[in-house]
């Protein structure tokens, strides 16, 4: 720990020097850099208005605006625990560096927002800089959040505090030196938070300009989908490639045809986005599933229609470990799938991913992948089932998804407790090999990692 | 598990209507039955006060609690208050009566006994239970004694009406018969002569040579309606206009309800009402998707209460800490502080057992109408009379207005001796206007179960210089059942259930002195109870581990080292040498596999089991093969025996491979067979069954079955691996590590 | 995963319709149900037909005791969406003797005292039934396949096995 302990502090060191002078010299990348064309003010911009609430909530209030746009910013993602009160905070954040912990935002005056001025809750929306000038750690999104135009932070203000205020003082951030010294937060703000309100690009269609101010601004989806560098900030040069969450993959969402979604129709896009499912494409588990839940099903179908048109105008990136997918659909017998079962690596174990299949999976999920009660379970095509390093796959066995739908929660229910770390990792290696492109190598010590991520 | 033979541990055989307490004339009335026929109420003992009880009864009154009635049309039938879940009682226990009576078993019907609190369940029974493999070891002599009463009674009148002497006439196939005139008379039109007779002196019994029933493989009488969806279970039940409810209770032990917001719940289609109780909220419906959907959208408020922050981790610490402390005695053998000084080698070894769901196929399910003068209820419940009297006690109703009507139970395993859920119903539809169906979900039946106790177990022997055991010293630390499910059964500390297989009786082996101890440490909120295989499913495993490890010590054969011990159990010796020559002890197995053995006596029955097993180099383990000797005495049906045996096995099995209940901030941790697994048919071994002939009074099967198997299971590992388990559920991340 | 979505080929019905009235062919005849679409099939034949036979286990098709045929393939009645049955064939435990496969199950348990407790049998007889319809003749490991879903708390697995193979020789 020492040891790595001083590594970080000189990464941290060395970084900002550089950073401070890039700082001064380079403004931090804006996230829509990447679509090229002019970005204008807001005041100067001719097309409709990319921010706010939508059309269909615009004239009901201010605290029915803030609440849709408060969920479009899935507040309640990380401000609420699971046995927690909605918006009460304490849910933990498990960095490299230490554990920080969400805060309180009910308005509460003690232990919540109560006592924040306009100001000041804009002021850590925008910049990252709490009360009395502390320091936020970027965990919390405010890099995204500077999008925001100050009258949607205070929408959502004025929702916050239509809350029941909570009294709950979430636990004290536990983060190992020098990451405990808030101040140098100024360096990291000075590299990674573009420190402006969003500028619409008059080369796109207004559309555009509302997706990406749902995608960069609210819906802050790079903070999962792109890799961060060494100092947690997210790599402008791989935006949306994909990167890991809590042991989840958060797949690459850039418009390549391989890795991406360049190859899905607007039509699987938006059932994604809104539903949480794709036929013959995905569906979301682990993170995902949470903001699906929290967030994107509350949005209105011309909102998703305009995420998912500026989703597929971000430029592909490849990347080797997500290959293309199979749409394979193995026959529909027992015995006839069976026999196509690829064997595990070691002899002993070569039928134990066939056992826990038959016994727990195919009730639901079927000989031939299809899904038995609902498309919900179909493993065809499925990324998840299409990965050759199984990690989500993984994932889901073991903690289980769910989904709130308009038809109720669709679930998967979670096998962790009840499997061994041999067994999850047979089931892997069976389920991929027989309805993916290629099986997967998982190792029970690999599994044993992935329990440890929850 | 019936109570009687849990407390006194007397075998059945030897409290029985012929023991001299209680005669003849007071076990057995015959009289007149109601719109014709004849009718036979006897006494059946059931219950672990009879034997202090017989002397009241014999000089208070007579109380029958079992019935035949023969009718006119000479069909028979009996009610009796043992009830079917699964067990083969509704085939054994009419079997007992035919064979005596000399009727062909489909003439036998059977009725469940309503808990009748003047017929079944008098101030001396107090508990009508089933359980505890005892209801054909408790029906065993009475119920053919009631039979041979009948038959001797029936051609007595045959006789008489013959004018003929009656040891000339015999009974077969429902009629009497004068052999030598070939007359014939029916039962039926025997019946109301019988009436008017006195009750003969001495009836002799069929000796069990001349038995033609009993011993043979009977079809069972209950399932054909299983196999085609007409077997009505608690859960089936449907009333004229029932409400379908389902409930959520404090997912802390002990906590309350604080609060509900019910506005969303009540806009559902389908949802009529919000029921609130102290410490649970029940949803009342149309149909249970709609009681489901208004569950899922209460905001529901707990008070936590104190065991917010219970864990598994505290609730085992407190044992281990119980388990410094010396416990009350329970039995001591010779002097073992002396003889363990004098041994040559000394073994010790620690033992633990983790907390258990039943997870009864069956849901809980209980279907209530309370109305202003009485109330009916419909489920499915090893204790009718307590069932009973909760409904009294909930509704403030005098228990005769209370009519518990009895159904097939999907399953009991010591969970349906428990009301908590008959309780909970009732409470519930005292604030619904009509009959209300409750209906537990999965979730709610494994998260507020009552647990097989968590038992923490500390051996020590000594070995002489041949290995031999000259002292042997057992400490138990766990809860104790009956403190809390009948106090009067906890004595002096000592718990009946805690001692059965380690002091009362004893291992069957020569342990010339011995010490065995109970600490009772109860588990902070989380209520404990019997569960298949009860007190000796936790001893068996901790002696029959121990005495493979001493084994172990000796360099001995562990068949060999046990034939050594039981030089003065005979049926124990006989069974281990069956099991172990059907499994062919013995002979080489290939690499990573193994055999183990147990052998044990309780309930009454003799039981050796050899496991096969087979683990990879992961740890995975397959049980691939289990033989199992049993000697229970008279075997009344061969078919059942090896039915209860192969069930009891696989109960055991998924307990010892899987099962385990954690506790985290004072919830349970797991909630469906997602994560409480059960044992799948791929994982299920081959089971092979072998019964000696005997002639001793009958022992129990429904729950040896599931005690022999963990320690053979665990014996089978060690052998295989070389890894001793000493904790359930076997951790298969341990054996990973082990040598193979 | 249980249940569809909007754009799949299950079509709803506009917002705020919460039920419909669903003809569903249970059984060789038709009747009509008043419920949600969303509903799972097991509460339908429970609690609103009085089909008793299939049983309710776990809710979560982890168990199989609620296991009817949908067009002949067995499937988990407890998270089966009305809507989605709609237009095909039910068969229950309450029929599954009137086909000569789903008689030779049954005559094959009775003859073989398959039955314990009894409350899993349904799903046991349903799954064995269909395995049997599409595999006339399965070995152990067809067997394993088909009945692995389907939990037994009695232990009757062996008894199962043995009858579904009992089942397959002419009678």
């Amino acid at each position: 720990m020492k040891r790595s302990g001083y590594t970080n502090l000189f990464v941290l060191l060395m970084a900002i020097i550089i950073g401070d002078v890039n700082g001064c010299i380079f403004h931090p990348h804006g996230p829509m850099d990447f679509a090229g064309g002019t970005q204008v003010v807001l005041a100067d911009y001719q097309g409709s208005d990319p921010t706010g609430a939508p059309p269909e909530v615009a004239g009901a209030g201010l605290v029915a605006r803030g609440e849709y746009l408060a969920r479009a910013a899935d507040c309640i993602g990380c401000h609420t625990t699971p046995l927690g009160k909605q918006f009460a905070g304490g849910l933990a954040f498990k960095l490299p560096v230490g554990t920080l912990y969400s805060t309180n935002i009910t308005p509460d005056k003690e232990t919540g927002i109560g006592e924040w001025t306009d100001n000041e809750f804009v002021t850590a929306m925008h910049d990252g800089v709490g009360r009395n000038g502390t320091r936020l750690y970027p965990a919390f999104p405010y890099s995204a959040y500077t999008l925001l135009t100050r009258n949607d932070v205070l929408a959502i203000k004025a929702y916050l505090f239509s809350l029941k205020p909570v009294h709950a003082m979430p636990p004290e951030n536990d983060m190992s030196f020098p990451f405990n010294q808030r101040y140098l937060m100024r360096f990291w703000n000075a590299l990674y938070n573009p420190a402006q309100r969003y500028q619409p690009n008059i080369d796109r269609a207004p559309t555009w300009n509302r997706g990406a101010y749902l995608t960069e601004a609210l819906g802050h989806c790079g903070e999962c989908h792109t890799p961060r560098t060494l100092l947690q900030g997210l790599d402008a040069n791989k935006k949306f490639e994909g990167a890991m969450i809590e042991g989840w993959k958060a797949y690459n969402m850039t418009s390549d045809q391989r890795s991406g979604i360049g190859n899905w129709s607007d039509e699987q896009l938006e059932n994604y986005l809104s539903t949480g499912h794709a036929e013959g494409r995905s569906t979301a588990a682990g993170p995902m599933s949470l903001v699906l839940n929290n967030s994107l099903r509350f949005l209105t179908k011309d909102d998703i229609r305009a995420m998912a048109e500026y989703l597929k105008t971000v430029p592909p990136l490849h990347n080797q470990a997500d290959l293309a997918v199979a749409q394979k659909r193995v026959s529909a017998t027992p015995s006839e799938a069976r026999a196509r079962s690829p064997r595990g690596p070691s002899p002993n174990d070569e039928d134990l991913g066939l056992r826990v299949f038959e016994g727990a999976c195919a009730s639901c999920h079927d000989w031939d992948g299809s899904g038995v009660h609902s498309p919900y379970a179909d493993l065809t095509g499925n990324r998840t089932v299409n990965d050759p390093s199984g990690v989500n796959m993984t994932q889901v066995i073991l903690q289980g998804a769910s989904l709130q739908t308009r038809q109720g929660e669709m679930f998967m229910p979670a096998f962790g407790t009840g499997y061994s770390n041999t067994e999850i990792s047979a089931v892997v290696n069976y389920v991929t090999g027989l309805f993916g492109v290629s099986p997967s190598t998982m190792t029970p010590d690999q599994v044993a990692e992935q329990r440890k991520k929850k | 598990m019936d109570l009687d033979q849990q407390l006194n541990v007397v075998k059945i055989g030897t409290e029985s209507v012929s023991d001299g307490s209680l005669s003849r004339r007071t076990f057995l009335k015959v009289t007149a039955a109601a719109g014709g026929g004849l009718l036979l109420s006897f006494i059946l003992p059931r219950t672990i006060w009879s034997k202090e009880a017989a002397g009241a009864r014999a000089a208070d009154m007579f109380a029958p609690n079992a019935f035949i009635r023969i009718g006119r049309d000479g069909l028979v039938t009996l009610i009796m208050p043992y009830v079917e879940m699964g067990q083969g009682t509704y085939t054994s226990i009419p079997m007992l009566i035919a064979e005596e009576l000399e009727v062909d078993l489909t003439h036998v019907t059977l009725e469940a006994a309503p808990p009748d609190e003047r017929r079944y369940a008098n101030s001396i029974f107090q508990i009508q239970a089933t359980g505890g493999s005892t209801s054909v070891r408790a029906a065993w002599e009475p119920l053919r004694l009631a039979g041979a009463t009948a038959r001797t009674m029936l051609v007595s009148a045959a006789a008489q009406t013959w004018k003929v002497d009656p040891t000339a006439c015999h009974a077969e196939k429902g009629e009497v018969i004068h052999a030598t005139s070939g007359r014939r008379l029916k039962y039926g039109a025997l019946v109301d002569t019988v009436a008017k007779l006195p009750i003969p002196d001495h009836v002799a019994l069929k000796a069990p040579e001349d038995f033609t029933l009993i011993g043979t493989s009977a079809k069972r009488l209950d399932t054909p309606d299983k196999v085609n969806g007409k077997a009505q279970f608690s859960i089936d039940v449907m009333i004229p206009g029932m409400k379908i409810a389902t409930v959520a209770a404090c997912p802390v032990f002990g906590g309350r309800l604080a609060g509900v917001d019910d506005g969303k719940a009540k806009r559902i289609s389908g949802v009529h009402q919000v029921v609130l109780l102290d410490n649970a909220v029940a949803v009342i419906a149309d149909h249970m998707w709609a009681a489901k959907q208004g569950l899922a959208a209460l905001d529901i408020q707990w008070d936590e209460g104190l065991n917010a922050t219970l864990s598994s981790a505290e609730i085992i610490r407190q044992l281990e800490t119980a388990l410094l402390k010396p416990g009350v005695i329970a039995r001591k053998d010779g002097d073992v502080a002396k003889a363990m000084a004098g041994a040559a080698m000394k073994i010790e070894a620690l033992y633990q057992m983790p907390f258990l769901a039943h997870a009864t196929m069956e849901p809980w399910s209980c279907t209530v109408h309370v109305r202003k003068d009485g109330c009916d209820v419909w489920v499915g419940s090893q204790v009718l009379a307590r069932a009973q009297a909760t409904v009294a006690e909930v509704t403030g109703l005098p228990l005769e207005k209370i009519l518990v009507h009895n159904q097939l139970l999907g399953g009991g395993f010591g969970r349906r001796l428990e009301v908590d859920f008959i309780t909970q119903a009732v409470q519930i539809a005292k604030q619904v206007d009509g009959p209300v169906k409750v209906v537990w979900t999965r979730e709610e039946d494994i998260q507020h179960d009552i647990y097989r106790p968590y038992y923490y177990d500390r051996m020590v022997a000594g070995l002489d210089k041949g290995g031999m055991p000259v002292a042997w010293s057992h400490r138990s630390a766990g809860s104790s059942i009956y403190a809390r499910w009948h106090p009067p059964a906890f004595k002096d500390g000592l718990d009946p259930d805690v001692l059965e297989g380690a002091a009362e009786p004893p291992p069957p082996y020569a342990l010339p002195n011995m010490l065995v101890e109970y600490v009772r440490q109860e588990p902070p909120g989380i209520p404990t109870g019997f569960w298949r295989g009860v007190g000796p499913t936790h001893n068996v495993f901790v002696v029959e581990s121990f005495i493979d490890e001493l084994a172990t010590a000796a360099k001995k054969d562990p068949v060999e080292y046990r034939r050594a011990l039981l030089g003065a159990s005979p049926r124990a010796k006989a069974v281990l040498e069956l099991a172990a020559e059907k499994a062919g002890w013995g002979q080489p197995l290939p690499a990573g596999r193994g055999r183990g053995v147990s052998v044990q006596f309780v309930f009454g029955s003799y039981v050796a089991q050899v496991a096969e097993v087979q683990v990879d180099k992961n740890g995975e383990v397959r049980v691939t093969r289990v033989v199992c000797a049993v000697d229970c005495g008279v075997v009344v049906n061969p078919d059942t025996v090896k039915a209860q045996m192969e069930g009891g096995i696989m109960f055991g099995l998924a307990a010892a491979l899987f099962s385990e209940i954690t506790v985290k901030n004072g919830r349970v941790e797991q909630s469906n067979f997602n994560d409480y697994r059960m044992l799948r048919m791929n994982e299920a071994p081959a089971i092979e069954v072998y019964l000696v002939k005997s002639g001793e009074a009958p022992g129990g099967i429904g729950e040896p079955g599931t005690s022999a198997l963990a320690p053979a299971l665990t014996n089978a590992i060690f052998a295989a691996t070389g890894t001793r388990i000493r904790k359930l559920p076997v951790n298969r991340v341990e054996l990973r590590s082990a040598k193979l | 995963m249980i249940a569809r979505d909007e754009a799949s080929v299950w079509r709803r019905q506009p917002d705020g319709e919460e039920t419909d009235m669903l003809t569903l062919n249970i059984n060789g005849k038709d009747c009509e149900v008043n419920v949600p679409e969303d509903m799972p099939l097991l509460w339908v034949l429970r609690d609103v037909l009085g089909m008793t036979g299939t049983k309710f286990g776990c809710g979560i098709a982890q168990c199989g005791v609620c296991t009817v045929h949908v067009d002949g393939q067995p499937i988990r009645s407890c998270i089966m969406p009305v809507v989605a049955v709609r237009g095909k064939k039910i068969m229950t435990i309450e029929a599954v003797g009137q086909t000569p496969t789903g008689a030779n199950v049954q005559k094959a348990w009775l003859d073989l005292e398959v039955v314990q407790c009894g409350y899993c049998q349904s799903g046991q007889i349903m799954c064995a039934a269909a395995l049997l319809a599409a595999t006339p003749h399965p070995n152990d490991a067809d067997i394993d396949a088909a009945m692995a879903g389907t939990i037994c708390r009695c232990g009757t697995y062996t008894r199962i096995r043995a009858a579904i193979k009992r089942a397959t020789q002419p009678s």
